[in-house]
């Protein structure tokens, strides 16, 4: 909402000064988007006269000239076309920034003939195109005045964002009164002068969905003349953005926004059937005044005459029924429509107009009669003309309804120290009227230009959605609540923005322990600490968006249609995707493109499933490509699957998963390499993710380096942490001791089985089984391969003799070899 | 005999002197103390002598093989030290060759600010709320007093999903205030929760990325007031920045389910990009009362509990506190970028450690 300081005074007397009003207007919530003040930029430039305009001596297209600025008479040498003698144009001394240009004007000399000061255009000053020559004033603008002052241009603009809440505030005159209610002047008296029409309109209403348009009036003018608007009506239009179109329209567009009040002109003699009828749309198309075509849906509002719809009512007029230069008879429109059905018909055709943005926040209710006698009037006054009697259709709704206020509220709600008087009477200047008063408490009538306050059951006011599953008693008895409590917290509202919410002294969150208990759930611990521990593993975390490109999504998992977004904002951000791994293999294909191949990068973030919130899972994803780093110490080697076993069983470990109670196998989701992966079980039923060698296929079509490796847990899927007491550990005073097996066996059996079958050999004396070499070669037969472990031994009270090593050596080769029909290597 | 006894010291010192390494040292050792030294040699020679001369010849021979024994000794220690110094030497490395790689992990400044927020929030008796992206209506915006033709559902520019569960349109969360719903419905007051996660707006430019991350708080109980807001956030804010005296001014607003609402602005200046004093102004979150009908929503009697709520940008705050310049640099993991904003996993937050 654009207005300018001069249209604020029409409504507001007052001397306080652009910052002050902009100060206040921020504090009362109608925050200030911007001020224009051209004249502050323009303030060097003046009016001035040429005494004399003489061929330059040395140059054939330059002039000299002498200039009365008003305060002395200087030389100015001038290469304008149109300078001439006894011109009145505008004048701009040494040391003027000259905006058009960007530069900075010095004393100077011009092929040898001295120029002090410039003559010039209106581009030069940034007010427009025109660069033909320089500005040529009308010969009785005064001169030594400021320019801009003289063309009105020192008229600071303000926009403010006014809150969906706010109908009333997109109108010059409601923010006036705010400002006044605020301390800053005085709302000035208005009143609609009495328009006493002759004869009944040529054109009347018939109103056939009064749903959407409750209450409608108009009435027409006969013989007008339709021109060009006088200077101070273009001038006000202007300074708020709006394109001076012709008279009638431009008072229309006045109103929309001096009073917040949208009206419609049609011409007369263009209206077949001498009736406007109000109904629901039936797929018509028509020309919007817009220009572009409009289609109306059984749902929208219009307003047809016999030839069929004219106007998307409240949104745009149609072209065929607009005022021109040839109109002679013109009929007003002034309506009250509901703002549910606009904003409907408004998001239905994503037209956004001023009148739109008006009803569909909502409407001074009752204004309808003096408006439009104020227009009419306006309508006389400018074009001329013979009113007829209004012609109505439909009645004024009841909007009249109360609201009450409990002063210890303010206290009690609000800790404000404002007194009863003080509420009292901001709630008078906003334009509340008081039904009654007592010590405790104000009842008031709520303003018909205040659709936001005790709105409940009001046109779009306020309406409860409450949860289906609530108790039914227990959702009457909080229903009441909220009926109860609204419409004074409505008050509060106004009374506490009015007074300043900074004269509210801040009081600290009273402590509810006095040393604060875990603000973590241990699930939420969790993804912490396993951010923590994949960090310490030297990888970087990212943060990648939760959606990309379907059929990237679908390399890595299911893409259900109904995780399809709807509404893309870019076609490749339409597919939730089903694991953070989609997006940091994206991210690490773009960094290895930068020159960045050797990586290691983690997320902890949502993978989804379906739609509903069991759908959505936590995933801890990782993705390492490249080499490790190069040194002289140990050459760099390609990462591996088992890079990212590591990665995966760090965090597990971490997160106190008993990883005896796990199990790997060999299957792995597509989206990695089938012989080169693995899934992390625990028990038959609950898997906990996978980790492996990326699909060479995958990384191709991703450009990810060949051989990326990565690992995905579902944190979800780790049962929550036992909070239990460790019993005390086992700790024997004798030494370990440590026997090395090596085991001949088939290379398609799994290494864990082995590591399994020795762990269980000899449960109580055996505490680890490591595997420090495994060969497969010539030394051996073809589909062999060696694996040495070596195994721990930990005595408990006493010292093992040789023949108990030798028992349980035998033990151990016995359960392996039962197992995978090993051999010990000879 | 006396002579001998000089003669031998004289001839033995000189062996000893020159014994380069250990083993020639042992040799003059043994020649000299061993069962056939010359030394040993003129000990058995004792034997024979009468009692008189055997006494002052047995103690000058016994003098002689302690002084030799010790010469010894400290030549031994000599050759010990020098073939220290030799060893040492030979083993000598260039200590400036680097060490073995270790890769440097970080974490992502965006989780590094809701690690902050939790423990800043925490000390202030919040817990954090978790729940689904993805979410009907009627969390979105029913049950926050956002009806379907309410003008600020076109505030956000909301992303729906093909799917429509119990019949409602599902849509990614535009705020995080749909956990303030969940909340209320699953516990009872007094609630101090925070919510910081994801959330999704359809707005792709240099200040709006279609998704970001924003921090939602609520607190119900039953004598909260507009004052605890206040309090509460300006608590945080100065915490958080670092601040102490950070200067910050409420302005009235509007939300569909607060009331009253305001946006809380901190001063900063413009030109340096100093916060918390200065004379521009900077809007941070977005606050107010939560509103009557959202209570009643939920099924929470307004006349009996009050509290507020807000909701703060996180990529803002955490752009602001380390002037990180440009919002799409948080999405983009370029590695180098991480490495630089990315914090070290061996610095959590923590409030005793301070930097919280």
């Amino acid at each position: 909402m654009k207005f300018s300081l001069s249209w604020l005074r029409t409504h507001l007397t007052t001397d306080a000064s652009l910052a002050q009003i902009a100060d206040t207007l921020n504090d009362i919530g109608l925050e200030v988007e911007g001020i224009e003040d051209r004249g502050a930029a323009l303030a060097p430039f003046v009016i001035a006269r040429v005494i004399e305009a003489v061929p330059h001596p040395n140059a054939d297209r330059l002039r000299v000239c002498r200039v009365d600025t008003g305060s002395g008479e200087v030389g100015v040498v001038c290469g304008a076309p149109n300078a001439r003698t006894g011109m009145t144009t505008v004048f701009a001394p040494p040391g003027t920034y000259i905006p058009g240009s960007g530069i900075t004007l010095k004393i100077g000399e011009i092929r040898g003939v001295a120029s002090a000061g410039m003559l010039v255009s209106a581009r030069e000053m940034a007010l427009g195109e025109d660069h033909d020559g320089i500005v040529d004033l009308p010969g009785d603008a005064p001169v030594g005045t400021p320019y801009a002052a003289w063309a009105g241009l020192d008229d600071p603009v303000i926009e403010i964002s006014v809150t969906p809440n706010r109908g009333d505030a997109l109108a010059v005159r409601g923010i006036a009164r705010d400002l006044a209610a605020a301390g800053l002047g005085t709302l000035t008296p208005w009143n609609a002068p009495a328009i006493n029409g002759t004869g009944a309109s040529a054109i009347r209403w018939q109103d056939d969905f009064t749903e959407a348009c409750p209450w409608i009036l108009g009435r027409t003018v006969r013989g007008v003349r339709n021109g060009e608007s006088p200077a101070w009506l273009k001038q006000r239009l202007e300074s708020v953005g709006l394109r001076p179109i012709n008279a009638l329209a431009d008072i229309t567009n006045f109103f929309t926004i001096d009073l917040g009040r949208p009206l419609h002109v049609f011409d007369a003699n263009k209206i077949s059937g001498g009736v406007l009828t109000v109904r629901r749309g039936a797929g018509e198309r028509f020309r919007g005044l817009h220009g572009k075509d409009v289609t109306v849906t059984g749902d929208d509002c219009v307003i047809a005459d016999e030839a069929g719809v004219q106007s998307l009512a409240g949104i745009v007029g149609g072209a065929a029924t607009g005022c021109d230069g040839t109109t002679t008879d013109v009929f007003i429109e002034c309506a009250l429509f509901d703002r549910v059905a606009i904003a409907l018909s408004g998001q239905r055709s994503g037209i956004f107009s001023d009148a739109r943005q008006r009803f569909e926040r909502g409407i001074d209710v009752s204004l309808l009669p003096a408006a439009l006698d104020a227009a009419t009037a306006m309508v006389i006054a400018l074009c001329g003309g013979e009113a007829s009697a209004v012609t109505e259709a439909g009645a004024e709704p009841a909007w009249q309804r109360q609201a009450s206020l409990r002063f210890e509220r303010l206290r009690s709600f609000g800790r404000s120290d404002v007194t009863p008087d003080r509420a009292v009477g901001i709630l008078g200047a906003l334009g509340f009227t008081i039904a009654a008063r007592d010590a405790a408490g104000v009842t008031v009538d709520v303003p018909p230009w205040r659709n936001d306050i005790a709105s409940a059951g009001f046109s779009a006011g306020s309406t409860l959605d409450q949860h289906a599953d609530l108790d039914p008693d227990q959702a009457m008895v909080v229903r009441e609540g909220a009926r109860a409590i609204e419409p004074e917290a409505d008050l509060i509202e106004e009374v506490l923005r009015i007074e300043g919410l900074d004269r509210i002294v801040p009081v600290s969150l009273p402590p509810l322990t006095t040393v604060p208990t875990p603000s973590l759930t241990p699930r939420q611990a969790r993804s912490v600490r396993a951010r923590r521990v994949l960090a310490a593993r030297g990888m970087a975390e990212c943060v990648t968006f939760s959606f990309v490109d379907r059929a990237t999504a679908a390399r890595f998992g299911a893409t259900p249609d109904s995780l399809t977004v709807a509404n893309p904002i870019a076609a490749d951000l339409d597919q939730m995707r089903p694991s953070p791994l989609v997006t940091i293999a994206r991210a690490a294909a773009m960094n290895a493109a930068r020159g960045f191949g050797d990586l290691a990068l983690f997320e902890i973030g949502p993978g989804f499933r379906n739609e509903t919130p069991a759908g959505q899972d936590l995933i801890a994803a990782g993705l390492r490509c490249g080499a490790t780093p190069l040194s002289w110490l140990a050459p760099s080697r390609s990462v591996d699957a088992f890079d990212a076993k590591a990665d995966a069983f760090a965090v597990l470990q971490d997160l106190g998963v008993p990883l005896e109670a796990l199990q790997v196998s060999a299957t792995a989701p597509g989206h990695y390499h089938p012989g080169r992966a693995g899934t992390i079980k625990q028990g038959p039923k609950t898997t906990i993710g996978s980790f492996g060698e990326l699909h060479p296929s995958l990384c191709a079509a991703l450009d990810l380096p060949a051989g990326s490796v990565g690992f995905e847990i579902d944190l979800g899927a780790i049962a929550d942490p036992k909070r239990r007491r460790k019993s005390a550990p086992d700790i024997s005073p004798l030494q370990p001791l440590r026997r090395d097996f090596a085991f001949v066996l088939d290379a398609g059996i799994a290494a864990e089985a082995v590591l399994r079958a020795a762990k269980s050999a000899e449960r109580g004396l055996i505490t680890d089984v490591t595997l420090f070499d495994r060969y497969a070669g010539d030394k051996l037969p073809a589909g062999k391969v060696s694996l040495a472990i070596a195994v721990t031994l930990q005595p408990k009270d006493k010292s093992l003799t040789d023949s108990e090593i030798e028992a349980v050596s035998a033990k151990i080769v016995a359960a392996v070899s039962k197992a995978t029909n090993a051999t010990l290597r000879g | 005999m006396s002579n001998d006894i000089t003669t031998i010291e004289l001839h033995a010192r000189a062996a000893i002197d020159a014994a380069g390494d250990p083993a020639a040292l042992d040799a003059v050792r043994v020649a000299l103390l061993g069962k056939t030294g010359q030394v040993t040699a003129l000990l058995k020679s004792l034997g024979g002598m009468d009692a008189e001369l055997r006494k002052s010849f047995g103690a000058a021979v016994n003098a002689l093989k302690n002084a030799l024994a010790q010469a010894i000794e400290q030549r031994r220690v000599e050759l010990d030290a020098a073939a220290l110094t030799a060893r040492l030497g030979a083993e000598r490395i260039d200590i400036t060759l680097p060490a073995r790689p270790v890769l440097r992990g970080s974490i992502h400044p965006l989780s590094r600010t809701m690690e902050e927020l939790t423990a800043l929030f925490g000390a202030m008796g919040f817990t954090v709320k978790d729940g689904p992206d993805i979410e009907d209506d009627w969390y979105s915006f029913g049950a926050l007093n956002i009806p379907s033709h309410h003008p600020a559902r076109a505030m956000m520019d909301t992303f729906y999903l093909k799917a429509a569960g119990r019949n409602r349109p599902m849509v990614l969360r535009p705020h995080t205030s749909t956990l303030q719903i969940r909340t209320m419905l699953e516990q009872k007051p007094p609630i101090r929760v925070i919510v910081p996660g994801r959330t999704y707006r359809s707005d792709h430019d240099a200040t709006h990325s279609p998704m970001f991350h924003q921090c939602e708080g609520l607190v119900i109980d039953r004598d909260i007031t507009l004052a605890h807001l206040k309090g509460c956030l300006v608590d945080f804010l100065r915490a958080f920045f670092a601040v102490p005296d950070l200067k910050a001014r409420f302005r009235s607003s509007y939300f569909p389910f607060t009331e009253p609402s305001m946006e809380i602005d901190i001063a900063w200046d413009r030109k340096t990009g100093v916060i918390g004093a200065g004379s521009d102004w900077l809007e941070i979150l977005g606050s107010g009362m939560v509103h009557p009908n959202v209570l009643a929503n939920c099924g929470i009697d307004p006349r009996e509990y009050q509290g507020f709520a807000f909701g703060m940008g996180v990529e803002r705050i955490t752009m602001l506190k380390h002037g990180i310049a440009d919002l799409r640099s948080f999405y983009e993991s370029d590695i180098r970028w991480l490495s630089h904003y990315g914090t070290s996993p061996l610095a959590p937050v923590t409030l005793h450690e301070g930097d919280a």
